[in-house]
């Protein structure tokens, strides 16, 4: 298993690597940590003409805080972010989740924006962008663009990325999100999630996303604190996630999860005593 | 900008276990196959070939990393540490190692180099990390063999013998 041949591009800016997605297109990938990217190369699910590899580019080394969004742009390694002083207060959600993130041996390298980049539907941080209503910021040549997590993620691996863009960063709500919670299920801590769920306190109740049950993350507001209207919502939306039998684990023992789960981050988080 | 060509051969520029390396390989080749390969360090194991197994585990500027999701242009000026370094110029085992073979941490032996460099860095960086810390670590690889407990084990007392709090003679190879 090794990967087929490419050019390796070392861009020294971020309008470097525009250019070259720019002329390249689908041709093209951007390399950042690799931890999601090198086993595609490596198995030849990818077969790019081009790598462009931007873990070099300070510009794209930072975490800030800004107008209440915690912005983490894309050279910033998961590692980095779990180090992150301020993460505690100001990204409860992802000190949660991204222990279960892969292992530490992955999360050294591999990037925050590369996890969203390639759109695993039982990966943690996309997942978690979405629970917080958290924002991608898309770079080309031409433009920048900003859409939100629900509408960015159109399928497995696949996103709404054009072949001449790249993602510069993405943006989580801060602060506001003391009140959320994360639980995971899978074989063996940090491989693939049979099904993590995360909660987050909202102004009108709570906001529940799933992972590894559909193709892509999904997320649902409940508003009811009534344990019977609750318990037939969650079954609604364990059953609207349309899980499938697979090696690891069966539909129904997914839709369990969801319900089982689901129902205790809800408690967790709203502290309704449904 | 630097465009190296698929076809051809670049250079690349790095420490290896303190040495420099100024080598040549293709923009493809991993880091794994570059120390196996090129340099002739065979201790590196490579299992799975995408990233689950954690058999080529090294350190790389003081964190581990999979040498088969790394590719050998990346590590330009970086310092590369592999378990060739774990044993001293004589060729006796380091406290890691040592401790791995008093407590039978290891049968077929196919996972260990890479488990040894995970744990190098963990104690690097946490001189006191506890059990839980070390099973976290042990998560990012599969050992067929052992179960895991002498693993955890061994570790424990390298961790208690690296701060100083007891004393083993080392082994010789």
């Amino acid at each position: 298993m090794k990967p087929a041949a490419f050019d390796y591009v070392r861009a020294e800016s971020l309008d470097e690597a525009l250019d070259v997605l720019r002329h390249e297109g689908g041709n093209a990938r951007i390399l950042a940590g690799g931890q999601s990217l090198m086993p595609m190369l490596n198995m030849r699910l990818a077969k790019p003409r081009v790598l462009i590899v931007i873990m070099r580019l300070e510009e794209l080394r930072k975490i800030e805080v800004r107008q209440g969004k915690v912005v983490i742009a894309a050279s910033v390694r998961q590692a980095e972010l779990l180090e992150w002083p301020l993460l505690g207060r100001e990204l409860k959600l992802l000190s949660l989740a991204l222990p279960w993130t892969g292992h530490v041996q992955t999360r050294s390298r591999g990037t925050i924006c590369g996890s969203i980049a390639h759109a695993d539907p039982s990966a943690e941080i996309p997942m978690t962008l979405l629970a917080l209503d958290g924002t991608i910021v898309l770079r080309s040549a031409r433009m920048r663009r900003r859409i939100a997590a629900r509408d960015f993620f159109l399928g497995m691996m696949a996103t709404d990325r054009r072949d001449d863009e790249m993602i510069e960063a993405v943006e989580f709500p801060a602060g506001c999100n003391g009140r959320c919670a994360f639980r995971e299920v899978a074989r063996r801590h940090g491989d693939f999630a049979i099904v993590a769920c995360a909660a987050v306190a909202t102004a009108r109740g709570v906001r529940l996303a799933v992972g590894g049950v559909s193709d892509v993350p999904v997320a649902r507001e409940f508003e009811s604190p009534e344990s019977n209207a609750l318990d037939d919502a969650l079954n609604a939306f364990a059953w609207d996630l349309d899980a499938r039998d697979d090696l690891h684990a069966t539909a129904r023992y997914r839709r369990d999860l969801v319900r089982i789960i689901g129902r205790e981050l809800i408690m967790e988080v709203t502290g309704w005593h449904a | 900008m630097a465009r190296m060509s698929a076809e051809r051969r670049h250079r690349v520029r790095f420490m290896l276990n303190g040495e420099a390396i100024d080598r040549v390989c293709e923009p493809r080749m991993l880091l794994a196959d570059f120390i196996r390969h090129e340099i002739g360090a065979t201790g590196t194991h490579v299992g799975c070939e995408h990233g689950v197994c954690g058999a080529c585990t090294v350190n790389i500027d003081g964190w581990p990393a999979r040498a088969c999701l790394t590719l050998t242009l990346q590590v330009e000026g970086c310092e590369v540490r592999t378990v060739e370094k774990l044993a001293d110029k004589d060729g006796r085992l380091g406290v890691l190692q040592s401790a791995f073979r008093r407590h039978h941490a290891l049968q077929c032996g196919f996972c260990t180099a890479g488990i040894l460099m995970s744990l190098d860095a963990l104690f690097a960086r946490h001189a006191n990390a506890d059990e839980t810390e070390i099973r976290d670590v042990l998560a990012g690889h599969l050992c067929r063999c052992t179960g895991y407990a002498p693993i955890v084990k061994a570790a424990l007392e390298a961790g208690a013998e690296l701060k100083g709090e007891i004393n083993r003679e080392a082994i010789d190879v």
